[in-house]
């Protein structure tokens, strides 16, 4: 047993989707020449000030509602001073103690706190690996700074790399939902630092916590978490202690290297920005962020289960993949015949294990036309192996499963009159399993079955199978 | 042409021009005569021909820019070796306001590095040398317009003021310097010192050339979000009496006990008279919170430069020292490239800043300049106007405190308190001692630009300041054989 618990918090940064950046009027980056998307502001030239971009604040107060964070009726920005030549100021403009937002919930985890800042510039380290200690040089891009971010800071409630995952990807389709961002991990649109510690199972206090830093997929945040655990533990049983440090993780070697020790950190001296006055949030911004609000994952798994009896892990996979919730919902208003539960099942299991992560609306199946398989399957009309080939066809090619069961003669065998017969001969040819069967003992019944589906070529029903058994055998 | 049209005020040139008396290209071309041979080292750049005027009230009339605004391929370095070379791709609003309305740019003016100074001989390019005696210093920070208004060098100049460096070298050159209310001016393209205290003015011979250039400078700027302009416009004043006007004297900012010279009072003291004979009321009364003024204002100012000035780090423009890696890069540049006021001040703020002195430095200033801000509140509710000496002395040699800071941040004594209320004050000429200027200077409440103007026309046609000596002393060689003597003026 494992004597220790991981005790892991997040703090993601997410690019938001406005038209220009935090606070200049430069159109955000989109893979453009460097050094093209840059003014005054944004280059930090003698003299220029910022100006806060109303659109940022606006998805800002969406994230907060999305969260359940408490909205601040005043804000201020503060300056982050530190040097590094992709912060032209010397000082990054960003929140601290009085942030947009405070507080709330996402699923299982606490939220500490939202608030808005501007990014930094990229830095380009000039030579074959791209990695700064093998470079001679650098060269900056401005186009990225100043681009409006979002920091979401959770309290410390996640357990384990998995559940970290899980979260992040729950988060990443709220914030899809609500439009303010793609929230793109690969491309950076979307990052996350994790704090991590452990402590001895059923104790309270935590333990010295380390700071891992940008892990740029939902897979190295699980790893780069699990090897900073194991690191952790693996220290602390060999009698020694974790030092408070920021840390980076290398998913080619899974290799955890420290970046700076506590004594090494910045002291960023923070104080309000004087450049820019308090954001007031009138009524006015907080209606017009609430009129913006779209369902939420949450929310909806919470409908998903009231409306149509979802079991709760159902709704929830539905929900967190707003694709896969919008396939199903259609498929329900195309047949409204077709059972709820069943139909998620499918959508959740066999049609998730055919696409992956990839977005049901990029393979050939129309959500009506799952719907219509899963309902001939609680008609008995196709039995589960019938209807898996069904599904394989459709998700292919497309097209309509009743034609296919058709041409493909996959339609199942179910009535008593159709299966009768080769039960009987069933029976006959497996003797001693129908006596043990009779005699209480139904292990052999799987001996019937097979020899029922060879002679049916898998279309029969295996259930009425069963039934008609034992009812021939008076069971 | 009768008369030399560099005694024109700017309100009279305006006219004149009008009249077609004179043209702009004359006008322009007797100002850039003498700035180009200006020998008090006013000016860091001087334009070699009058650029295009727009139309507009001000059509044609020179001006003399401070050198820490923003002006397209034009110099602007703030008065700092770290700015070498700088001429920014943008234009200062201030500037943009002042081209509109039809003035054209003569001149870049010397100052103190980033306006950090009451001398003017913390600049790069030199000390500003004082029009009515070239062994005295014209204060600063923005010695280098005041002594080129003084000198007819300029018809007036704009410049800053953060805690006094309007006022302070308006009163030691014997001119008329105004601080507007903070935010009534955009500080867009004017490369900051302490931004929640910076606020630009003018520098000009007498009131009425105040009222119409700050009249022209305001504006609620898209791009400062601290601007909010004024809520009427600037109205030129008129007023000839005080009939009914409250002044209140506040016992901390006056008197030989604050350290106030004795001509410097009698000066002062001969101002209140005049002003009560005019019809106004003086009383004495106290601002208990101003003496701590010049205490947070040295903690406050210096706080947001060190985070101001980071960005002069040699990576991408100005100064760049050679280094072997990016902490000797930043390092050597900011070494080489930052006078040893600059530096003082960064290290002051950046310790006030830090992490466990923060709520004893600059949390505690922070409060005292809500207390003086309170104090000022409380006073107009009973005065109309504070009234105090601008300048604790007249100006002082060269070189006699540049050694000593504590001695030289006495200066702004009187005028540091407004500075951290926000609120607008102005310096009018007040009358000789030792034979030198001393300033008057007049606070209202935010947003009383125009009463204050109001009565400071009042007292100025009561006290009838001659200025002629420092015009005609100019910053002109006075004999053919002195010519060529001075430094000619970044030509």
């Amino acid at each position: 047993m494992n004597p220790y618990e991981p005790v892991i918090g997040l703090e993601i940064h997410v690019q938001l989707g406005t038209r220009t950046k935090m606070f200049c009027g430069c159109e955000l980056t989109f893979g453009e020449p460097p050094n093209t998307r840059t003014c005054p502001v944004c280059l930090g030239l003698p003299g220029a000030l910022p100006v806060v971009n109303a659109r940022a604040i606006h998805f800002g107060l969406m994230t907060g509602m999305a969260v359940g964070s408490e909205l601040a009726p005043r804000s201020v920005f503060h300056r982050k001073n530190y040097f590094y030549p992709d912060l032209p100021k010397g000082y990054q403009i960003s929140q601290y103690d009085e942030p947009l937002c405070l507080g709330g919930r996402l699923g299982d985890v606490r939220i500490h706190r939202v608030h808005l800042e501007e990014d930094a510039a990229k830095l380009v380290h000039v030579g074959a690996s791209g990695r700064i200690d093998s470079s001679s040089s650098s060269v900056v891009d401005f186009n990225r700074g100043g681009t409006p971010l979002v920091e979401i800071v959770t309290e410390p409630d996640l357990r384990s790399g998995e559940q970290a995952r899980e979260w992040l990807t729950l988060l990443r389709t709220t914030l899809r939902q609500l439009g303010v961002s793609d929230v793109n991990m690969e491309e950076g649109s979307l990052r996350c630092d994790a704090n991590i510690s452990v402590r001895p199972e059923g104790t309270t206090e935590l333990g010295v916590k380390t700071e891992l830093k940008n892990m740029n997929s939902f897979r190295f945040l699980e790893r780069g978490i699990r090897a900073e655990v194991a690191r952790q533990i693996e220290l602390l049983e060999r009698g020694g202690e974790v030092v408070q440090e920021t840390l980076h993780y290398d998913p080619r070697s899974e290799r955890i290297t420290s970046m700076r020790s506590k004594e090494e950190a910045h002291d960023y001296r923070y104080f309000p920005e004087p450049d820019l006055v308090p954001v007031r949030i009138e009524q006015t911004m907080l209606d017009e962020a609430h009129a913006a609000m779209p369902e939420l994952p949450a929310d909806r798994a919470a409908r998903l289960e009231r409306e149509h009896g979802l079991t709760e892990a159902s709704a929830k996979q539905l929900a967190f993949r707003a694709e896969l919730g919008d396939f199903f919902e259609e498929g329900l208003r195309g047949d409204g015949d077709v059972p709820a539960q069943p139909l998620a099942n499918w959508v959740t299991g066999e049609l998730v294990a055919r696409i992956g992560d990839s977005d049901p609306g990029d393979s050939r199946i129309e959500p009506g036309a799952l719907a219509a398989l899963v309902g001939m399957l609680e008609d008995r009309e196709v039995n589960q192996g019938g209807a898996r080939q069904v599904l394989d066809r459709l998700v292919a090619e497309g097209g309509e499963p009743r034609a296919i069961v058709k041409s493909e003669g996959l339609g199942a065998i179910g009535g008593e009159d159709e299966l009768s017969g080769v039960i009987d001969a069933a029976l006959a040819a497996n003797a001693d399993a129908a006596a043990k069967i009779q005699g209480g003992n139904e292990k052999p019944m799987g001996a019937i079955l097979g020899y029922v589906m060879r002679e049916t070529k898998g279309r029969a029903d295996g259930g009425e199978v069963t039934r008609l058994v034992r009812e021939k055998l008076g069971v | 042409m009768s008369t030399d049209p560099v005694r024109l005020t700017a309100a009279q040139a305006v006219e004149a021009l009008g009249r077609g008396d004179l043209s702009a290209a004359e006008l322009f071309a007797a100002y850039r005569e003498r700035a180009a041979a200006d020998e008090l080292n006013a000016f860091t750049w001087v334009a070699e021909e009058a650029p295009a005027a727009q139309d507009g009230p001000l059509h044609g009339i020179p001006i003399a820019v401070k050198d820490l605004f923003c002006t397209t391929g034009v110099p602007s370095q703030s008065g700092s070796k770290i700015l070498e070379g700088y001429r920014p791709p943008y234009t200062a609003t201030v500037v943009e306001n002042l081209e509109q309305a039809g003035t054209t740019l003569l001149g870049k003016t010397n100052q103190d590095e980033f306006a950090m100074g009451s001398s003017n001989e913390n600049s790069a390019f030199g000390p500003v040398l004082n029009p009515w005696d070239r062994g005295r210093v014209p204060g600063g920070s923005s010695g280098g317009s005041a002594a080129a208004v003084a000198a007819g060098l300029a018809p007036w100049a704009i410049a800053t003021d953060t805690g006094g460096s309007i006022r302070q070298p308006a009163a030691l050159c014997g001119i008329v310097g105004m601080k507007p209310t903070y935010g009534a001016v955009s500080r867009y393209g004017m490369i900051a010192f302490a931004s929640s205290l910076d606020q630009a003015g003018p520098l000009t011979r007498d009131v009425t050339d105040a009222a119409l250039l700050l009249g022209h400078m305001v504006s609620a700027d898209p791009r400062d979000s601290t601007s909010i302009g004024l809520p009427e416009e600037i109205a030129l004043p008129t007023a000839q009496r005080l009939d009914g006007i409250r002044l209140g004297v506040p016992e901390e900012l006056s008197g030989e006990a604050e350290g106030i010279e004795p001509g410097v009072m009698e000066a002062f003291e001969r101002t209140l008279r005049v002003a009560e004979e005019l019809g106004a009321s003086v009383e004495t009364m106290r601002l208990p919170h101003a003496e701590h003024g010049l205490s947070a204002y040295y903690v406050l100012a210096p706080a947001e430069a060190s985070s101001n000035l980071a960005r002069y780090d040699g990576v991408r423009y100005g100064l760049r020292a050679n280094g072997h890696d990016l902490v000797s890069l930043y390092t050597r540049t900011r070494h080489d490239g930052f006078g040893p006021e600059v530096k003082r001040r960064i290290m002051l703020g950046t310790y006030a800043l830090s992490s466990g002195y923060y709520d004893a430095y600059y949390g505690r200033a922070q409060k005292v300049r809500t207390k003086i801000a309170d104090d000022f509140r409380a006073a107009f509710e009973r005065f109309d106007f504070v009234v105090t000496p601008t300048a604790p002395t007249v100006a002082f040699g060269l070189g006699t405190k540049v050694h000593d800071p504590l001695a030289m941040y006495l200066n702004d004594y009187c005028t540091v308190p407004m500075s951290l209320a926000g609120t607008p004050a102005i310096s009018i000429p007040n009358g000789l001692a030792e034979g030198l200027p001393t300033g008057f200077q007049i606070a209202g409440p935010a947003f009383s630009e125009n009463a204050i103007l109001e009565a400071a026309h009042a007292l100025e046609g009561a006290i009838g300041f001659d200025g002629s000596t420092a015009l005609s002393r100019g910053g002109m060689p006075s004999t053919p054989s002195e010519r060529g003597a001075g430094r000619p003026a970044g030509l």
